[in-house]
Formats: C-alpha cells, structure tokens, sequence
C-alpha cells in the first residue's frame, strides 16, 4: 500500500453522485390515484378556493417512474455504512443490535395504522403498551414515576430542566444556574441554556469523576440542578455519587441522570438508588430502537415522587374501579410542565423497544450490561497490548464500565498521524471508527463502546486492524493521512461546504 | 431469553483471562456495594421470539385502527396511502441501522437524502433554506420562537388561536424556558381575526404565529394577516400541512420567514402519534440560526461530489451553551419516508392529490353539512378537513350504543371541545384519498341514523370482542 495515495478509482466511486432532481424526465411518473369518486364533482379549484390563496406554480418536484425510485434509494443505502453490515463502536452511542422482531410488531396495524387521536377505549392496548413500558423504566432506573413523551435525549433533557424549573418555582425559588461536568455531552449545556438557566462546569477529578472539592466551592443556594452522567463519559463510574447527591439535595438543588450510559448499569445499579431525581432514557440507545441514520428515538424520563407533579402531560394510568381495569389518559395534571411535542410521544418506539424489554426479561437486561461491560474490558485490554498500547495510552487507566476512553497524542507526537486519520484509515478496514474528539478534556480522544452485541472475533479483528494502521505508520504516516481510500468518496471538503452552503439542488 | 449476544462461556473465561481478572463480578466492583441493586430486576422473564409476538399481537388487536373502521380523524395526523415501497427502502439495513452521518465518507446515502429532502421542503414551502427535519410538528414551532427570538432579540410570541392546540401548548411549555411571553389572537368565522392581530402585535414581539390551513380546517389569507407582521419588525412563523402544498400558495409567497410542519402526512404512518419527523425552512438571512441538521454539498479530495453535514458551528456537539438548538438524534428514517413519497408522488401526482383532497373534502362537507341536525362551523374555503357543528350533544351524536360488555366507540371524528370549549357542539372531519365516497356516506349515515344505522352497519366483533364496521373493512 506504500502507493496508496494513487491507487485506482473503485467502482463504486466511478458511479458519481446523481440526485432524484437530476433523474427527472418530463412526463415520468409513478403515482396513480383513486379515482374522485361517484358524485364528487370536478370543479375547477379556483371555485373552491380564492385563486389569490392559490399556488400558480407547481413544486419542482422529480418526475420519476417507481422502477427508477426503487433503485435510486437502493444505490444510495449501498453508499451507506451501517450496524447490520459492521462493527460500530461509537463511543456513548450503544450501536447494539436492533432486533427484526420489533420491526414486525411495530408494524401490525393495530400500531401502524392507530391514529393518536383514537378515544381511550378503542385504544386500550396501545394504552397498556405505553404503561407496561413506563413500569418496567420506573423498575430499571428505580424511580417511581415515567413520562414517555420527549422526543430523544435532548427532548428529555429540556423536559428534565423544565421540571427542575417547575419543582423550584413551586418551593418559591428562583435559582439561576445548572451544573454540568467538563466532560459532559454537547446537548446538556445546549439543553440548560434553552430552560433559561446559566452553565457552570464542574472539574473532574484524576479518577475521571466529578472533582467534589470543586463541586464543593460552586454549589449553593443559586444552583438548580447538577446534571451527571454515571458512569461518565470516560466510562468510568463516579464512586463518590453519594457524597455528590448530599450535597447537591442540601441546598435544595436536584440532581439530574443523562441516561446515555444506562446500558452500563441496568439491573446492576440504579439512578434512583444513588439519589438522582431525573433520569432521561435513550430508547434508540439502550433499548435497541435503530438509530435511522439520526433518528427517530425517544427520550423518557423517570423522576422521583417530589418531581412526580410536574411531569409532562398527558400521563397514561391505570384505572380500576367497577367498570373494570383500564387505561386512560390523564390531561388533568394542574402543576405540569405542559406538552414538549404533539400527542404522546414516539409511540412506535416505545413498541419496539417494550419488545426488547419483554424479550431479555429481567435477567437478560442485567446479563446484556455484564456483557457489555465485559467486552469493553476484554477490549481496552487487547488495545493496551502492543502498539496500540505504546500510542493510544488509555485516558483513566482503571476498569472500564461499557467504554473506555483512549488519547492518540502519543500516536499525534510519535508519528505524525491525528486521532482523525486514525479514524479514517479504519474505514478501509472496514470498520465504523469510535467517536472522536470527545470527551474533550482528553487531548486526541477515541471514544469506543463496543456493546454486548458483538462477538469476541469482531473486538479482535477491530484491534488487529488498529495494530496494522499504526504499524504502517510507523513506516509510511502518508498512507492514514489521506485515507479513506476504498469508500464511496474520499475525504471530504467540510470548510469548503461551510463557507459556501449549498444545501439545495439549483432550480 | 434472547440476549441477543454472542459471548459463550469459553469466550467469556478467556476474555477475563486477558483482563485479567476471576469474574464480570470484579468489573462492577468499582460501584460502591451499597449502591448495588442486589437483587433481580422486578420484571418478568424473558419470552420467545414468537411468545412476544403473540402478546403484542394481542395488545394490537384491542385497537381500533384505521385497517379496521374507516377514519376520519385528522388533526394533524391522517391517513393517507403510503406506497409500498417507502417500506421496502427505509427497512434497508444501511438506512435503518446507521448512527447519525458522521463519517460523512461512509454515509453518503443519508447525507444525500437529506440534500434531496432539503431540496424538496423548500420547494415546497416556497423558502430557500430548509434543515434536513425534527423531531415533529409542535416541537418545530418552539424551534421556530427561539429562532425569532436571537434574531429580533425581544421575547413576545403570539399564536393565532388556529395554530394546533398542541402546538400552542408546547409553545407555552417552552416560554417559560425561553422567558417568552405568549399571547394568542382568536378566531373570527373560522378565521384569524385581523384586527385583533394588528392590536396583538407591538414592537416587543419576536414571532407571530399562524398555521394554514388552520386547526378548524380553513385557509387563511396568509399574505394579508402578515402585513401587520413584517409592519412591526416580527417574524411571520406559518405552519403548514404538507399535502395541502400541491395547491395552496407556499408560505414563502406569502411573506413568511419561517414555515414549518408536521412531516406525517408525507409517508410516514400514524403509530399512534409517533414517530414521525417536523421540517423546518426559512428565509437565507436565518440560515446561520437555524435549529438541527443541515447538508451540504461538497467535493472530496479527488474533486468527486459528495455531501456532509455543514454550518456544525450552530450544533450543540460544537457550540454547546451557545448552540441553536440542543437537537442531537432526530428523524432521519422518518425524513427519508417522506422524500420517497414525494418523488413517488412526483411533481404531477403532488398536484392532483392536492386537487383530489379539495374536491373530495369539498363534496363531504357538503354532504355532512346538510344533514339534519348539523351545519359547517364556517364558511371558510377547505382543503381536507372541516369542522361541523351539531345541534344534539356530541355525547349522543358521536357514541355508538354498546352492548351489555360496556358502550360501543366513538365514531372516528375529532371533537373540538377539550381543546376549544367555544366550539363544545363541533367535531372535525379529515379526508385522504383513502377515505372513499363510500366511506363519507357511511359516516354521514352514522351521523343521522345514529343507533339504527349502527346496529345495520356492525355485524361482527372480531376474537378480542372489539365491533368491526361491515362496510368498512378493508
């Protein structure tokens, strides 16, 4: 490969980017309507609607036959890198297997095709899907109460700062600010600024947990909510979580659970246990909805009794009295935040993801962590090992949880080569890389969660393929700085797109 | 119990061996004992592949959906024929089980997508810039506020009393974040009324608020309510249904600088709410502002076309604090269901159904209207959803008679009531092109006949005890 730079154009990157816009022919089509119907009459539109509330153009929109749409899209998913195809070990994703299964049963029509607004009663097992799911959260998270509405993550978190808000305001406090962890995800101060409050970041400590003395000095009477991810996001558990929840509750503050790493913990600790008050879920995470390629997912959120008020409505219960067992939706809740979106939430999420809960059991949820955390271990060991070893030093060298968090300065230093070109050597391999760059207190960071999914000879053949990429480097650094080389394309201009958007076909 | 993991217990011995420690057990040892949980998680065991179907098969089963009785629910979510082959390509592994693009070299297919659906929101709204979607409509309008919010720095918002219930309300919701007033401007004949629009709209508001067509179905006269708008320096924020574009003047002709949506309609099913995706477009001078994903085309380092995800620098992963939206995961898949039903729709096929949607709604309300005992709330134009308004109690009007296991449902219409208590006595009827003549006579027979045409029309209860319309089967 010492001639990598210059190697031949592969099939795939001879066939160029076409779009649907650029297929259409006038004339093409695919759709064919129903007929209008008896009795409907023809009228022109102009009768029905004043011609000025009219379009006098129509949308340029591709005129295409079935055939050419069928294979258009199925081009372009073979441009695609996906789960079902490769490993993909990104870090705080949980890219676990998205079981075929709950595809099928989100699909009955009884799912598929309920509309939102169907009246409780004719809605009853939807009902029952929802609420059996918010039990077995409120178990898994070991907080009483579960709102499955908000979106995603970022939903849930908004949702969490907006109960924090509530829960204050109803003590008739007022405090202004939230604390987060350096080392926190970029949606929880996006989040805290969207509820109206002030970020103040916390240190963390050399273990790789929240600095306490510096948690210590910025919490008082001010503070809202400290919002933590446990274990963090260099993969490692924070043990003082006690001592931060005390001090965090003795001023009055709420203590908030980023749910990402759930799929370390579940059945083996619970943020309900540890004094947490908020805790937001990523289904599309732990619970094996499939990502989509960004989305859909949804973001529940589980509190404690004293949050329980202000939770988002409508809220599904369960109703018994002498007409029976049933399930309704209760609007009546004086002190909600309100509604995050309409209806009730990513309802075909929650069937997938009940799906999985339903097929793991209890038993299961807690093996798939064990496992989880057992490969990630049996993975940062292999990477320990080596070159890998000598130039991707692990960032907090203890036991990991679910991901562990290596440095490429080393490998930056020693061999010229980025954590970025890291990365894109290992799509030749034919792996998804880990997520880089983050957390960004590690200088160089590779973020790699490798869940419970994946078999012993995927981790292996992950960490030959690094061995080889750093020892072609060390010979020839040339051949990692300009990869990918076997993609669809080849690196990519970024600054380029940025500077001049074109973010739509021309006309 | 299908743990779906590969790990067997030799792997699992050798891998502890490398680690070098005797058990998982010693991995977890790093959470403080008193914080462990002790005991098995309180659910039940783990079931078969096909004991979960059965069960939630089951559960399905006790639904009344649309498969089932002909619906004429609405209200942002319908029931429109998705083609076949939006299933075929969005339950492709390599668009279902991606992350979010961002090893662009490896996710050219969603990142193209998204360049066509970007290209085909703002076609259709009529405006330049359009993000690749979010999470679904009502949340969209709260994206929109804080938008108008930066850009204007004031903090008024003002919704038409038309906007979607739900809509107002997450507006509400997020104000109080946001330190946002809301007021709202009502209706007049079915219509916003303009001249408590004019007096709602001062120097302090940020965004008005109108949606077209609006909750009750009717369309607005979009370019005339904006004038007050754009005359005090607010942002005119239009939310639209998409499948009503076809024919209706786009909200960028009618000077919006932000238009957004339900994306539902366009291919994706009704799941009971969710999920779906919102879209987002606006004028050029908001596209450094805008809320979520956006891609853009680019070249790669042999001069070959590609597409990343660009302008990163408003996105939380990068901005943090300071980011536009804290919007990570959002509705790619769903995104890509509503592109395939637009091309497969094509630039023809939108047109007509726009028309089919107008004529067929056009001769239901006129139907339902003149029926005894119930008239149109108003008399404003509609494209594909009315309201009506009865002079006998809804409770009477709209609940079938049951049987000795409880009463029978509610015919599939939306009553106005919860959400407006001015119009207690209305209910909204929606129409898709799978809603048949056939289908809005038996709803009008429904309507008129009441307990006698019920008891003609159902015949059968399917295995879980539910009432199947006759007519109505599919």
């Amino acid at each position: 490969m010492s001639d990598a730079t210059t190697i031949a154009e592969t099939p795939q990157q001879a066939d160029r980017a076409i779009t649907i816009y650029e297929k259409s022919v006038p004339g093409r089509r695919a759709a064919q309507l129903p007929p209008l119907g008896e009795g409907v009459e023809e009228t022109p539109i102009d009768q029905l609607i004043p011609a000025h509330l009219l379009r006098e153009e129509p949308a340029e929109l591709p005129e295409v036959s079935e055939p050419e749409i069928v294979r258009h899209y199925n081009r372009l998913s073979r441009r695609n890198f996906d789960l079902d195809t490769g490993f993909y070990p990104l870090g705080s994703c949980t890219m676990k297997y998205n079981p075929r299964l709950n595809e099928r049963v989100a699909a009955l029509p009884g799912h598929a095709r309920l509309h939102p607004a169907t009246a409780p009663a004719e809605a009853q097992g939807a009902l029952e899907v929802m609420y059996l799911l918010q039990e077995s959260l409120a178990e898994i998270t070991g907080l009483p109460t579960v709102s499955l509405q908000p979106s995603a993550g970022s939903q849930g978190e908004l949702a969490g700062l907006l109960l924090t808000r509530a829960y204050h305001a109803d003590r008739g406090r007022n405090p202004g600010k939230v604390l987060t962890p350096d080392t926190a995800h970029g949606t929880n101060p996006a989040s805290v600024t969207m509820a109206g409050y002030e970020v103040v970041k916390v240190a963390t400590d050399e273990q790789g947990g929240v600095d306490v003395d510096d948690l210590r000095s910025k919490i008082d009477e001010d503070v809202a909510c400290l919002m933590l991810t446990n274990p963090n996001t260099l993969g490692v558990f924070d043990r003082n979580i006690a001592e931060i929840a005390s001090l965090v509750h003795e001023t009055g503050a709420l203590l908030y659970y980023d749910g990402a790493n759930l799929n370390a913990i579940m059945g083996q600790a619970r943020p309900g246990d540890m004094g947490f008050d908020i805790v937001h879920v990523n289904l599309h995470k732990s619970f094996s909805q499939p990502h989509g390629g960004g989305g859909p997912g949804a973001g529940p959120i589980a509190v404690s009794e004293r949050v329980e008020p202000f939770i988002p409505r409508p809220q599904v219960v369960r109703v018994e009295d002498e007409r029976g067992e049933r399930f309704e939706l209760d609007h009546d809740r004086p002190k909600s935040i309100g509604r995050l979106r309409g209806f009730q939430g990513n309802f075909g999420v929650f069937v997938r993801s009940l799906a999985y809960v339903l097929s793991l059991g209890g038993d299961g949820l807690a093996e798939a962590s064990r496992l989880a955390v057992l490969n990630a271990n049996y993975l940062k060991a292999r990477l320990a090992e080596g070159r890998a070893g000598r130039y991707l030093p692990v960032a907090f060298d203890r036991h990991c949880m679910h991901e562990f968090v290596l440095s490429g300065a080393p490998m930056k230093k020693e061999l010229g080569i980025k954590t970025l070109d890291l990365a894109k050597r290992l799509l030749d391999f034919g792996y998804h890389p880990p997520t880089v760059y983050f957390p960004l207190l590690v200088d160089e960071a590779l973020m790699i969660e490798p869940v419970e999914t994946e078999a012993r000879s995927e981790l292996d053949g992950f960490a030959d393929a690094i061995e080889r990429i750093l020892e072609e480097a060390e010979s020839d650094p040339e051949i990692a700085r300009n990869a990918p080389y076997t993609t669809p394309v080849r690196r990519l201009d970024e600054v380029g797109a940025t500077r001049r958007p074109v973010i739509r076909q021309p006309r | 119990m299908a743990g779906y993991a590969p790990i067997t217990p030799t792997d699992q011995a050798e891998m502890l061996a490398a680690i070098g420690v005797d058990s998982i057990d010693e991995l977890f040892a790093q959470i403080p004992e008193d914080l462990r949980l002790g005991r098995p998680l309180d659910l039940p065991d783990g079931m078969s592949e096909s004991e979960v179907y059965r069960f939630l098969a089951g559960l399905a089963d006790t639904n009344l959906d649309a498969e089932r009785i002909p619906s004429f629910l609405g209200a942002g979510m319908y029931d429109h024929y998705v083609p076949a082959i939006v299933e075929a390509i969005i339950g492709r592994s390599e668009f279902l089980t991606p992350y979010t693009p961002y090893q662009p070299e490896v996710s050219q297919g969603g990142l193209q997508v998204m360049f066509e659906f970007q290209t085909a929101m703002s076609e259709l709204t009529g405006l330049p810039v359009s993000n690749a979607g979010l999470y679904e409509g009502p949340s969209a309008a709260a994206s929109a506020a804080y938008l108008a919010m930066g850009q204007t720095g004031r903090t008024g918002l003002v919704a038409s009393r038309g906007l979607h219930p739900h809509s107002r309300e997450t507006l509400a919701t997020h104000a109080v974040g946001f330190g946002a007033t809301v007021a709202e401007v009502g209706l007049e004949g079915g219509l916003t009324s303009g001249e408590e629009l004019e007096a709602a709209v001062t120097e302090e508001t940020a965004a008005v608020f109108l949606q077209n067509p609006n909750f009750l179905g009717a369309v607005e006269d979009v370019a005339a309510l904006g004038e007050a708008v754009a005359a005090k320096g607010a942002l005119l924020v239009v939310a639209v249904d998409p499948m009503t574009l076809g024919i209706l003047r786009p909200p960028g002709e009618c000077g919006a600088d932000i238009a957004y949506g339900e994306g539902q309609p366009l291919g994706n099913r009704l799941d009971f709410g969710g999920p779906s995706f919102g879209f987002f477009c606006a004028k050029e001078e908001h596209i450094r502002k805008m809320p979520g994903r956006i891609a853009g085309e680019t070249t790669d380092a042999d001069g070959r076309r590609g597409f990343v995800l660009t302008l990163q620098t408003r996105e939380q992963h990068i901005r943090r604090e300071k980011a536009t939206s804290n919007i990570c995961t959002a509705q790619a898949l769903n995104a890509l269901a509503g592109m395939v039903h637009l091309a497969w729709l094509g630039k023809r096929g939108f047109v007509e159904l726009g028309e089919l949607l107008a004529r067929r709604t056009a001769h239901a309300r006129r139907l339902i209207g003149g029926l005894e005992g119930f008239e149109p709330l108003a008399d404003a134009p509609v494209v594909r959803e009315f309201a009506i308004r009865s002079e006998r109690p809804l409770d009477e009007v709209l609940r079938l008679p049951g049987d000795e296991a409880g009463p029978g449902p509610l015919l599939p219409v939306y009553p106005l009531g919860r959400d407006y208590p001015e119009y207690e006595d209305a209910f909204l009827v929606a129409i898709t092109e799978s809603r048949s003549v056939e289908d809005v006579e038996w709803l009008a027979h429904m309507l008129e006949h009441g307990q006698a045409g019920w008891d003609e029309h159902i015949h059968d209860h399917d295995e879980a005890g539910n009432p199947v319309a006759n007519g109505a089967v599919r």
